[in-house]
């Protein structure tokens, strides 16, 4: 017994160290999976705080172009709005009083963004108190940011699909041949799209967009072009680099996307 | 001891909010960003213990992850080089560190920059293979160390330097 105190004592800051070094080891494979990284979170009161703190500072430099994507967007949704109130209204009745609509958009900004590294998360300023919750999209006007992956009461934390560990179901606009898109690690604005089959007639400058069977998005979310693409001779699938309709290093204000239906699909996809 | 304890609890927040707000969204070239926050290791009281040395290491790496979200990649790093601090100061600094009659600003240059480059190599090594993970990455884990040590080095020897004008 003597012995093992004074052994403990002998090395104990070795053993002090080797414990840290393993914990921090710990929380770093839990970080490169996805959904565990549990533990260290920008999600809470004291980082949430200091970033969004910040950023009500640092907002003002990026209003003039947020207010360009409002406009632009505007413009976009009073298009759709007069095309639609040209064609004659449908005689199918949506009883609006007893169905929610499928999908809630949840308005935030983007507080904290990173981009460059292997695996990027976002801070976005709304929480469990505004019934935001795990596995919400999250869109711009523009297109396609990530899914929330941890909330505290007022902050939610946001892969971004600029991380290694993200795939999120997507397809060529012009077809319906589908595919996941990943990152690679190497430039913030080209994301890569794969599992496309070769008897798809990918063309550059071909869009890409959300495919809607993954419960996450609503099907039809932008996500980028075709920028170059590669098919070697014994391979099955193309290798798509997609350039993002998204800047993704300056985002400013986003939608959290709320599926009403996904506990019910669920439900009925593990029954089977 | 009470002066030291402030002292180092305020440069401790600086460094945070320094690190976090303004360092690291500077991505030069894409990916390149310095770590100051390991001023804080390096400038730790050379006679404080060192199972003291390593918890605070830890403690401001644990910091950093935690507003980076990146699990506990700057927690590793500090906490090894936190270990590794006395020998390193002992190899630097030769036989004065050993009588504890060093004081960090009155060192020779060459000394004091082998030991902030030592440290920062090591540090910045850990952190992006931890970072990346991914053996098949080593070209961009060993270029992100050479480009983010020298940009560290740089800033740490600047930012000592003006303190170091300060004290006198």
């Amino acid at each position: 017994m003597q012995q093992i105190v004074n052994f403990l004592i002998k090395y104990k800051n070795t053993l002090l160290f080797l414990f840290l070094f393993l914990l921090s080891v710990f929380f770093t494979i839990q970080s490169h999976s996805y959904h565990k990284s549990k533990f260290i979170s920008s999600a809470n009161f004291l980082t949430g705080g200091i970033y969004s703190w910040v950023n009500n500072i640092d907002m003002y430099f990026n209003l003039k172009e947020y207010n360009e994507r409002l406009v632009d967007e505007n413009k976009f949704l009073r298009e759709n709005l007069a095309a639609l109130s040209e064609k004659e209204l449908d005689s199918v009745f949506l009883d609006t009083a007893s169905y929610d609509a499928p999908y809630k958009f949840i308005t935030a900004k983007v507080i904290a963004n990173r981009y460059s590294r292997l695996d990027n998360f976002l801070l976005v300023n709304k929480g469990e108190n505004d019934s935001v919750a795990t596995d919400f999209g999250v869109i711009t006007s523009r297109g396609i940011v990530g899914i929330v992956d941890e909330t505290s009461n007022n902050y939610s934390r946001v892969i971004s699909i600029l991380n290694t560990n993200s795939a999120i179901n997507v397809k060529l606009k012009k077809t319906n041949h589908f595919g996941t898109l990943k990152w690679n690690g190497k430039d913030p604005n080209i994301v890569q799209v794969e599992e496309i089959p070769r008897l798809a007639p990918v063309k550059k400058g071909d869009t890409i967009h959300t495919e809607g069977r993954s419960l996450i998005f609503p099907k039809g979310i932008p996500v980028g072009v075709v920028e170059n693409y590669q098919l070697k001779n014994n391979q099955n699938y193309y290798d798509i680099n997609v350039r993002l309709f998204n800047d993704m290093t300056n985002i400013g204000y986003v939608y959290l996307i709320k599926n009403n239906n996904q506990e019910e699909i669920k439900s009925l996809e593990s029954n089977e | 001891m009470n002066k030291f304890l402030v002292s180092n609890i305020t440069r401790f927040v600086i460094l945070v909010l320094i690190q976090v707000l303004i360092l690291n969204n500077i991505n030069f070239l894409g990916f390149i960003n310095p770590y100051l926050y390991v001023l804080f290791i390096l400038l730790l009281p050379l006679n404080l213990t060192h199972y003291k040395v390593i918890f605070f290491s830890f403690l401001m790496g644990l910091t950093i992850d935690l507003f980076e979200d990146s699990g506990g990649i700057n927690a590793a790093a500090s906490v090894l080089i936190g270990f590794l601090r006395p020998s390193f100061l002992r190899f630097s600094f030769g036989i004065s560190y050993e009588h504890q009659t060093v004081k960090f600003h009155q060192t020779p240059f060459a000394q004091r920059f082998t030991y902030i480059s030592l440290l920062v190599v090591i540090h910045h090594l850990v952190l992006f293979s931890l970072e990346i993970f991914n053996l098949s990455y080593i070209i961009l884990i060993l270029k992100k160390t050479l480009f983010s040590s020298i940009f560290t080095i740089l800033l740490i020897l600047i930012v000592s330097g003006i303190f170091q004008q300060n004290k006198r």
